[in-house]
């Protein structure tokens, strides 16, 4: 209290309350958090901008505790802080809400939120606390049942609950991180409604996100991170435009140009016929998407993240049911075919998650690589595998692709995130797909290995492969693609040719390209 | 004020031990060393509870070693013990390969016993049958009732996410009460609650049947059970390193999602594991039946199957490991009934397996002491 009297009697703007300055933070490889510097007012939501391994989701865990920076200061309410864990940061008023919520599901509301307090000691007198927490919520507008198990309720209801629990342990400060990427958009709404009604009451919110007319729509202030860095610190949300915001994001360096050559495409290898499919939580990911790849042009699919990319190339691989439309490889319908179907059929998938699906961590190198040919000859000999033709084979990509790795009978897992990428970019080349769908290839990589693979891209699109990119890296997806088409919310909102990366913001964003095209004219 | 104490001493103590996960494998030297270095202090800690106790664990120990290895006599009883955990263990092993929980080795091992003494019972082969045409199709019997066995909670796993861990737990209380009506109401000897000892053809042959041939024989119990599973043993190493059967066990074993990626039928594959882990502790159960027992009563595990699950963990799935540990608890049964018939003989099992367990954190983790900064 003394604090916050302190702050407001030197000036009539609204007190500081966290203010971060020149925070390092590394991690094997990377560096996450470069001299980062962000400053949070009392009653704002400041929004935290920026693609995928930009730095957001750490610069916050380091606030709430979870990490320690390897330099920089934080002051919160004025004091310099040291956090050692979570309970520390909640004690000074900061809490954080997960993307992945930490409740028990068989629990109800309130014994959830009473989870890990001091009080109360010995006997739980629930129906006192149901009370109780029912009369909290409503001061903050968030509706919820104390009764009600957790496994019952929606994932907003969920959110809340997790809202409430922060609250109840006094947090004035929430980061928030990506809260709307599990919701729909009537929750969306409904949790806009309670952070208003929060900042009413003298809270501040941080908000991480990277669609940016959310942020428009309910950030005070913006700060943009990119590659660990912040490129806009603060900004006011109000007046600030689209296109802004996506230059802000998306950044404007300096493309270097990949040494591609001029190619005719050749036929269609893959035809994508108004296809519908639902994400994980059952909500509708792919709402008619229709596009064309042809033998020997890379096609890059843009969006922001969470608008369908992810289903789409699960889609594509057979390893999710499509509920609509059809999917064309060489003119064979592989609709809802299992994935040995169309592996045989020439299609090479580079998965987003090299570590949980691209490859098995305690396997040998060779064991990862004959993954899709174990059951052909030469490495397949009747029932059995091998064992020398699959070594030579091992050998033969080593060497081909230079991966550095002690021998091919190291486990995967220990293998740096360059190697590995290298691992299962030999594997699905090695077969010479007819069609490649490679999914963030490059993601997370160092810039020598970055491009190392976008050569290997470029080689097989040489070769007459068919090559779909799906990629959050504007500029690789510019340097590489012949066409590029953008995802917004499981719709194609158009095709790019020319690589306008304002266009292709605007797209990202959700506005059509007939709506562009208007505005033009 | 204690901990205002506690807590200044530990600021000004200059060092500090950092746990740190190992970034590189350990070689295999390192990790055979751990191994014995935590037999040596499960036995230790064994020893100091005989001590507790009032024994002499020194005494004790040298005991146990001459009632399991002293002799070949004695050796002999060990391998027969053995024989039953080599089999359930390479069981256990190739399902936690691929990562179904199979512990219903137990029931398994005996509707296989069930299956082979059929054969004789029912009778569906008369008693003057070769033995060998007897002892084959006892063996297919066996591994086809635990196969069947192994194939049901196989079956509701793949097809309707039914956890194996409770299904196969289930399943062993029905092998049992179904042998049990088998005992009593069906082919009980006489009231007794045994079945008739099996026609001598039907009996698996021991080394002391040839000892008109070989005199060093006499005696001696070990049956050809023990062939069956230094067999299996190898098979099973051919399956899961050498064949493709085994590639897709251990890929789904060790990341399904790859598995999934890679265009593996993974519904069929957790059935036919299931299947060849019932089986095999199906030919346990067979060997064990018509190799020691040679009727069919109530009493012919001493939680084989469960044991088994033990012996798969400390041989780390791999299948000639689980030879030597089955030896080695072969021995343990076998001796510690000499000490002891309950007690001191489980609870040394019991530290050696939490010992060998512990230790595994050696080998995924480094510890370092380092000075404060």
């Amino acid at each position: 209290m003394d604090g916050r009297q302190e702050f407001e009697s030197h000036s009539s703007e609204p007190p500081v309350v966290v203010e971060m300055r020149g925070i390092i933070k590394r991690f094997p490889g990377v560096l996450a958090n470069d001299h980062v510097d962000f400053k949070l007012y009392q009653g704002e939501i400041h929004a935290l901008l920026g693609e995928n391994g930009a730095g957001k989701s750490t610069l916050m865990n380091i606030l709430a505790g979870l990490y320690r920076p390897d330099a920089g200061e934080i002051y919160v309410k004025g004091k310099l802080v040291h956090f050692s864990s979570p309970r520390d940061a909640i004690k000074a008023g900061i809490g954080m809400i997960h993307q992945h919520f930490m409740l028990v599901p068989s629990q109800t509301v309130t014994e959830n939120i009473l989870l890990g307090l001091d009080q109360p000691r010995f006997i739980l007198r629930l129906s006192e606390y149901h009370q109780k927490i029912a009369e909290f919520a409503e001061r903050f507008g968030l509706k919820i049942d104390p009764k009600a198990k957790i496994w019952q309720l929606s994932v907003g209801e969920q959110q809340r609950v997790e809202i409430l629990k922060m609250l109840y342990r006094g947090a004035d400060i929430l980061i928030m991180d990506e809260p709307t990427a599990v919701l729909a958009p009537q929750e969306i709404e409904a949790l806009f409604i309670t952070l208003r009604k929060m900042v009413s009451e003298g809270k501040s919110i941080i908000f991480i996100s990277h669609k940016l007319h959310e942020v428009m729509e309910i950030a005070d202030r913006v700060s943009v991170l990119s590659k660990g860095k912040v490129t806009a610190s603060g900004v006011p949300a109000k007046g600030i435009t689209r296109q802004e915001l996506a230059r802000l994001m998306v950044g404007r360096e300096v493309l270097f140009r990949l040494d591609k050559k001029e190619q005719a495409p050749g036929d269609v290898v893959l035809q994508v016929e108004d296809l519908h499919a639902e994400n994980d939580k059952g909500l509708p990911a792919l709402r008619g998407v229709s596009l064309t790849v042809r033998a020997g042009e890379i096609v890059g699919l843009a969006g922001v993240a969470g608008n369908g990319q992810r289903e789409l190339a699960q889609v594509i691989t057979g390893l999710r049911k499509c509920t609509k439309g059809k999917i064309l490889l060489n003119g064979e319908d592989i609709t809802n075919q299992p994935v040995s179907y169309s592996i045989q059929r020439g299609l090479g998938h580079i998965p987003e998650d090299r570590t949980h699906v691209g490859t098995s961590p305690n396997l040998s190198i060779t064991d990862n690589v004959i993954m899709k040919k174990y059951r052909q000859p030469p490495i397949a000999r009747g029932m059995v595998i091998d064992m020398n033709q699959a070594s030579q084979f091992a050998q033969q990509l080593v060497a081909t692709y230079d991966i550095m790795v002690p021998t091919i009978r190291t486990p995967a897992r220990l293998l740096s995130g360059g190697n590995l990428q290298k691992v299962i970019l030999a594997r699905e080349i090695s077969g010479n797909p007819r069609l490649l769908v490679a999914v963030q290839p490059t993601r997370g990589l160092d810039v020598g290995a970055i491009e190392g693979i976008q050569r290997l891209l470029l080689t097989q699109r040489e070769a007459g492969a068919a090559i779909l990119l799906i990629s959050e890296e504007l500029e690789e997806l510019i340097s590489l693609s012949d066409r590029i088409y953008v995802i917004y919310e499981g719709k194609i909102m158009g095709e790019v040719t020319d690589g306008n990366i304002e266009v292709i913001g605007l797209m990202m964003t959700g506005t059509p390209m007939e709506q562009i095209r208007q505005g033009v004219q | 004020m204690n901990s205002e104490i506690a807590k200044s001493t530990s600021r000004s103590f200059p060092y500090r031990i950092v746990i740190e996960q190992r970034l590189k494998e350990p070689s295999r030297t390192y990790s055979l060393l751990i191994s014995v270095l935590a037999i040596v202090v499960a036995l230790f800690i064994g020893g100091f509870v005989i001590a507790q106790a009032g024994g002499d664990p020194i005494r004790s120990y040298r005991h146990i070693a001459k009632a399991s290895f002293g002799n070949i006599g004695v050796f002999s009883d060990t391998l027969v013990k053995a024989t039953p955990l080599i089999l359930v263990g390479l069981a256990c092993a190739v399902a936690f390969r691929s990562r179904l929980w199979n512990i219903g080795a137990e029931g398994q091992f005996f509707v296989g016993a069930f299956g082979a003494s059929a054969i004789v019972l029912t009778p569906i082969l008369p008693p003057d049958t070769s033995p060998w045409i007897f002892i084959p199709v006892m063996m297919v019997a066996g591994i086809l009732m635990g196969a069947f066995w192994g194939l049901i909670p196989g079956f509701l796993k793949a097809k309707y996410n039914v956890n194996e861990i409770i299904s196969t737990l289930m399943m062993n209380y029905i092998a049992v009460a179904w042998n049990n009506f088998f005992i009593y109401a069906v082919w009980s000897e006489s009231g007794f609650q045994m079945s008739p000892m099996f026609t001598k053809n039907a009996w698996l042959p021991r080394l002391t049947d040839y000892s008109k041939v070989v005199p060093a024989f006499r005696g001696l119990t070990t049956h050809l059970g023990l062939l069956f599973g230094i067999l299996a043993a190898v098979l099973i190493w051919f399956i899961l390193y050498r064949s493709r059967w085994g590639y897709e066990i251990r890929l789904i074993g060790d990341n399904p999602q790859a598995a999934r990626y890679a265009g593996l039928n993974i519904t069929r594959n957790t059935i036919l594991v299931m299947m060849l882990s019932g089986g095999l502790a199906g030919l346990a159960g067979m060997s064990e039946i018509t190799g020691v027992v040679h009727r069919l009563q109530g009493a012919i595990s001493p939680g084989y199957g469960f044991t088994g699950i033990i012996v798969a963990w400390l041989s780390k799935l791999n299948p000639f490991a689980v030879i030597l540990v089955s030896i080695l608890f072969g021995a343990l049964i076998l001796a510690g009934r000499e000490i002891q018939p309950s007690g001191i003989p489980k609870m040394i099992q019991g530290v050696i397996l939490v010992c060998l367990i512990a230790s595994d954190f050696f080998l995924r983790y480094q510890i370092r002491i380092v000075r404060r900064e």
